[in-house]
């Protein structure tokens, strides 16, 4: 792959002359309560955390310790019980249903474990898909030649094997052009070699996109390809550290 | 739940959280149920009470008429071989005067013996008692007629007997099994106020017709093993040289004909509509429990391999059914009871029975119980089988992942069809279960074609009213003399007051032949061209009268198995025996039974007695009605009078009326029909779908976006069921129209456009709601749970 990532880092993570400095996410006070019955599970318990633009993070933290909840919470899925979170200055704790669902569909792109690809549709219908409610989107050829499927586009689901689909789950995300990119254990389901394959799938888009990209994770070599890793603990950021090197994904040990 | 088996409660709860669904198809099966309990229990009650009503009272099996036979040929008639009782009366049409009603009330005067009760066709004493010997003025009148006015015994009425007013006096209310079904003449359907039936004393309508010791009627009952054709031939030839007009058994018996036609079309709805059902509910069970085997994949892995038998697998799954189906069993048998008393009720208003219990005898229940079972278990057994295959091994594993075919999107490499990624979603889920579909199309056309059927009745009797009334019989009344007469009588009619018009008729018994075939009918006779009443071609065109020739009415024409030009040998009933080779010019358009037509020239001259007419046909000053109706009432030579513009008016009221009943049913049918079919295949869309969908919503995509795959897919099914249906629809009303089809009236198949658009828009409207009860189900998706879970 030809690009480096530490230069591209530089280049992203310096606030632009014309532009205001303002963070795509200012997340505060954030915490997220779920009741049933008598008990109460605080699932996040005051999380404070700002993410840059183009600035690619990696969360990790132990099974239950709220990753997930915030991630959901971030990309519009889900409501905080309190506490404040800004896209772009926009307050999205308060938002209706209305208005998350044009928030995910205007800015986020979402990976998942289990790739939630429509398996009626092709790879390149998948990514259609996404495209075509899209105001500024990719085609999708290009957006599989960024994962490098362009071989596979008129492949089912079924016929593709895990990696390739979630490599067509990340040409689906990236097709719109997304503020920011939230990948909950995009490799949970893959051995290492198609892992690898799917951070550079990741990493590349990153670069090129220049989209915010947030990835949990379970694996711990992972986070040396971040520009900044977040620790959970119960529900609140234990420690968050900039990476002073990053290293491409082929380099990191699984 | 303590002492149910685990799977036991494992079932209580599945028709718990599937209560929904199961009511759909539980109320699918319920219709079933109740318009097979409602047929069956008709046809039963119908059945049954006729007989015993047939056996009791020694309804007639031959009957016969003549003009004047002496009585000495009663002795005749009964040594026919096969003939066990024989019964001769004097029978005679009458014009009843009722104090209050304008309109003159038509009806049969019939003498009873004077001394004991009739061997054949006797009366079912209602209250009162039967007229006292000596006692010329007294009468019984049957029991329609006298609810209409309010009479009972002790009342009095005037009757106009041969020409003179009679005073009568009512001794009792009676039936009487020859006007079970009463209509009076130019009637089709009964009118209780203008049609009477009065018998009186043989010796009194003796004295008053001129019938000493001869009688004009005879009917005969006939020993088990009789030949009834031999006595029919044997009948006619001892009457023929009194102006017998053809003997005939009870299939041309009137009311006994128009009581079978009702058991034929309710037999005929017995094998058409609950089959419907059961089918569809058999598909709806089907669906149902596929899908939940599939979802409960995992655990029927996991009972079989903790040692669970397939037997009790399948039983597990065979009793949800039955559950389900006894909920709709239940139901239907309840309303199929209300509605077949309501249907009792209903006939009670037409059919004289002195009683009419709806059959509610248990093996009815038994029997419809039994049916739906084996529908619903019919529509399980392949999703059961399906979960007795499942080895434990595999069945712990995910299934394999659904295979698409790659249509609807066009090539990837340029080339694409014109569908968003949603509709393509949509389409490729159609196809991908093919049979499903085309079953739930199928299951959304019926309810379509159910309602044409029932729809289609509205545009044939407006057709039928139209061609009958106002292109064929225009005449506002027909009088019918007494006897014939010269044919200046017409100018007479002409001169009653309110007359505007008078068109003479000559009607004459005749026996057609052909070969071997033959019948019995009345041949009319009016001028060439003629504008009151009319004889039409298969176009509803007017014919011009021949100067020569027979007409035929398409069906006679067939029984006779004759074609225009063909000879037909034809015989008067003037007890003269000649017969006549006619030809047949032409085919006529007829929905009133068995029709035959002449010009009068062509009628006199083949009777060879001069120029003679039978009564006229009238246009009447509706201002003025009420004087003739006054001065027919005084007119001695005036026998009876058909008023078809009153028939007319009290056909359509009593369609109308029932039509409405019928129309409120079948709606209600198909939309349950639809309900069941449309919400369940959303159901079963939305429970497969359910990840699919909520990931779409994860992406930002809308509810209304996201519906609207669920809703593409289920349009297509709809709108192809739509031609479908029509295309059901009128084979399903061709059918009717045959069933209904006898020799006393058929009902022609017409279906207008709206028709059609109606029972879609029905259809339409039911699928629509039914698919947007689903749709709120969208609405709730969790979005976050399916992203945690694989398929
Ligand atoms: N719908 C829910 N109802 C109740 N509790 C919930 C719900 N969703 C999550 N939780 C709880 O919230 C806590 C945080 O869950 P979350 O899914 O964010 O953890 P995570 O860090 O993503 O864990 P993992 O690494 O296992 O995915 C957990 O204790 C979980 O049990
Ligand atoms: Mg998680």
């Amino acid at each position: 792959m030809a690009f480096n990532p530490g230069t591209a880092s530089v280049r992203r993570m310096k606030p632009e002359a014309d532009a205001p400095s303002q963070p795509v996410f200012a997340v505060s006070g954030l915490t997220k309560i779920y009741r049933t019955g008598d008990v109460e599970v605080r699932a996040l318990n005051g999380v404070d955390l700002t993410l840059e633009a183009g600035e690619m993070a990696v969360l990790l933290g132990p099974s239950g310790s709220g990753k997930s909840t915030l991630l959901n919470i971030v990309g519009g899925l889900d409501r905080p019980t309190s506490g404040s979170v800004k896209f772009k200055g926009e307050e999205l704790a308060g938002a209706n249903d209305r208005q998350l669902t044009a928030y995910r569909r205007d800015h986020v792109g979402f990976v998942f474990q289990f790739y939630n690809l429509i398996p009626s549709l092709t790879a390149w219908e998948n990514v259609a898909l996404i495209a075509e409610i899209a105001s500024d989107p990719m085609s999708p050829g290009d957006a599989l030649a960024l994962v490098g499927l362009e071989s596979r586009m008129s492949h089912f689901p079924a016929q593709l094997s895990g990696g390739e689909q979630q490599r067509v789950a990340i040409a689906r995300a990236i097709a719109k052009r997304p503020d920011v990119l939230l990948c909950d254990e995009p490799t949970g389901a893959l051995d290492s070699a198609t892992g690898i394959i799917v951070l550079e799938a990741l990493a590349r888009v990153n670069e090129e996109t220049g989209a915010t990209t947030a990835i949990i994770t379970h694996n711990a070599g992972i986070r040396k390809i971040a520009h900044r890793v977040f620790t959970f603990l119960d529900g609140r950021i234990a420690s968050s550290e900039i990476n002073p090197i990053r290293v491409k994904p082929s380099e990191v040990s699984w | 739940m303590t002492g149910l088996s685990m799977l036991d409660r494992k079932l209580v709860r599945d028709l718990a959280r599937l209560w929904a669904q199961s009511l759909a198809v539980a109320l699918v099966m319920a219709c079933g149920v109740m318009t097979l309990i409602l047929a069956l229990g008709a046809t039963r009650a119908l059945e049954d009470t006729r007989a015993a009503f047939y056996d009791r009272t020694r309804f007639g099996q031959i009957f016969a008429s003549a003009t004047r036979a002496p009585e000495s040929l009663k002795a005749d008639i009964a040594a026919i071989d096969g003939v066990s009782a024989v019964a001769t009366r004097v029978v005679n049409p009458v014009i009843i005067d009722i104090t209050g009603m304008a309109e003159p009330a038509t009806g049969m005067l019939i003498s009873i013996p004077d001394q004991g009760e009739p061997a054949v066709n006797r009366l079912y004493l209602r209250s009162g008692r039967l007229p006292e010997p000596g006692r010329p003025d007294e009468a019984t009148i049957i029991e329609a007629f006298a609810e209409a006015h309010g009479f009972r015994p002790g009342d009095t009425f005037d009757v106009l007997i041969n020409g003179r007013k009679r005073h009568l006096s009512i001794t009792g209310i009676t039936l009487s099994p020859e006007y079970v079904y009463a209509i009076g003449p130019g009637d089709f359907v009964p009118d209780q106020k203008r049609f009477g039936v009065i018998h009186m004393h043989r010796s009194v309508l003796e004295g008053a017709y001129d019938m000493e010791g001869a009688f004009n009627d005879v009917s005969l009952t006939l020993s088990r093993n009789a030949n009834t054709k031999e006595v029919i031939a044997q009948l006619d030839a001892i009457l023929k040289p009194h102006g017998g007009a053809g003997a005939y058994d009870r299939t041309d018996h009137m009311s006994d004909a128009f009581l079978d036609s009702e058991l034929t079309q309710l037999r005929a709805m017995a094998q058409v509509i609950p089959p419907i059902f059961l089918f569809i509910s058999a598909f709806l069970v089907n669906m149902i429990l596929t899908r939940l085997i599939a979802l409960e994949r995992e655990q029927i892995g996991l009972l079989k391999a903790v040692g669970y038998t397939n037997a009790a697998i399948a039983w597990h799954y065979a009793k949800l059914t039955l559950a389900i189906s006894l909920v709709g069993v239940a139901i239907g048998a309840i309303a199929g009871t209300r509605l077949g008393h309501g249907m009792a009720s209903l006939y009670g208003e037409f059919y004289s029975f002195p009683f009419l219990v709806f059959s509610q005898e248990p093996d009815l229940y038994v029997i419809s119980m039994l049916v739906t079972f084996a529908a619903a278990l019919a529509g399980a057994t392949n999703a059961i089988l399906g979960a007795v295959r499942l080895p434990p091994a595999v069945a712990m594993r995910p299934p394999a992942p659904t295979g698409y075919h790659s249509i609807f999107g066009g090539s990837s490499s340029g080339f694409r069809l014109p569908f968003s990624q949603l509709t393509i979603m949509a389409l490729r889920h159609l196809v991908r279960w093919p049979v499903r579909t085309a079953l739930t199309t199928l299951g959304t056309a019926l309810p379509v074609a159910l309602l044409i059927t029932s729809l289609f009745a509205f545009d044939s009797i407006d057709h039928m009213i139209d061609t009958i009334w106002f292109r064929a019989d225009r005449q506002d009344a027909t009088l019918t003399f007494t006897a014939q007469r010269p044919e200046d009588a017409v100018r007479d009619v002409a001169r009653l007051p309110g007359v505007l018009a008078a068109e003479p008729f000559r009607a004459e018994a005749a026996t057609l032949r052909n070969g071997h075939r033959s019948r019995n009918i009345q041949i009319f006779a009016s001028d060439p061209e003629t504008d009151i009443g009319r004889v039409l071609d298969q176009d509803f065109g007017a014919i011009k009268l021949p100067p020569a020739g027979l007409l035929l009415s398409e069906r006679l024409a067939s029984h006779l198995d004759l074609k225009p030009g063909d000879q037909v040998d034809v015989e008067l009933s003037d007890g003269q025996g000649r017969r006549v080779l006619v030809p047949l010019v032409g085919v006529t358009n007829s929905y009133v039974g068995l029709t035959a037509n002449m010009s009068r020239e062509a009628l006199d001259r083949l009777s060879g007695q001069g120029v003679r007419i039978s009564g006229a046909r009238v246009i009447v000053d509706e201002s003025r009605i009420r004087d003739l109706y006054e001065e027919v009432k005084r007119t001695p030579a005036i026998a009876s009078v058909a008023l078809q513009g009153v028939s007319r008016k009290r056909f359509q009221a009593v369609f109308e009326e029932n039509i409405g009943i019928s129309i409120t049913i079948y709606v209600s049918l198909a939309v349950i029909i639809t309900f069941g079919v449309i919400y369940n295949s959303a159901r079963i869309q939305l429970s497969e779908r359910a990840r699919e969908l909520a990931s779409l919503r994860v992406f930002g995509f809308t509810n209304g976006e996201v519906s609207s795959v669920l809703l593409t897919e289920l349009g297509v099914m709809v709108v192809l069921a739509q031609p479908l249906g029509w295309l059901i629809g009128r084979g399903f009303s061709e059918l009717v129209a045959k069933g209904f089809e006898n020799d006393l009236f058929r009902i022609p198949l017409i279906i207008n456009p709206p028709t059609y658009a109606v029972s879609s828009l029905v259809v339409l409207g039911a699928a629509l709601v039914s698919a947007l009860i689903v749709r709120r189900r969208i609405d709730r998706l969790d979005l976050i749970r399916v992203l945690k879970t694989r398929d």
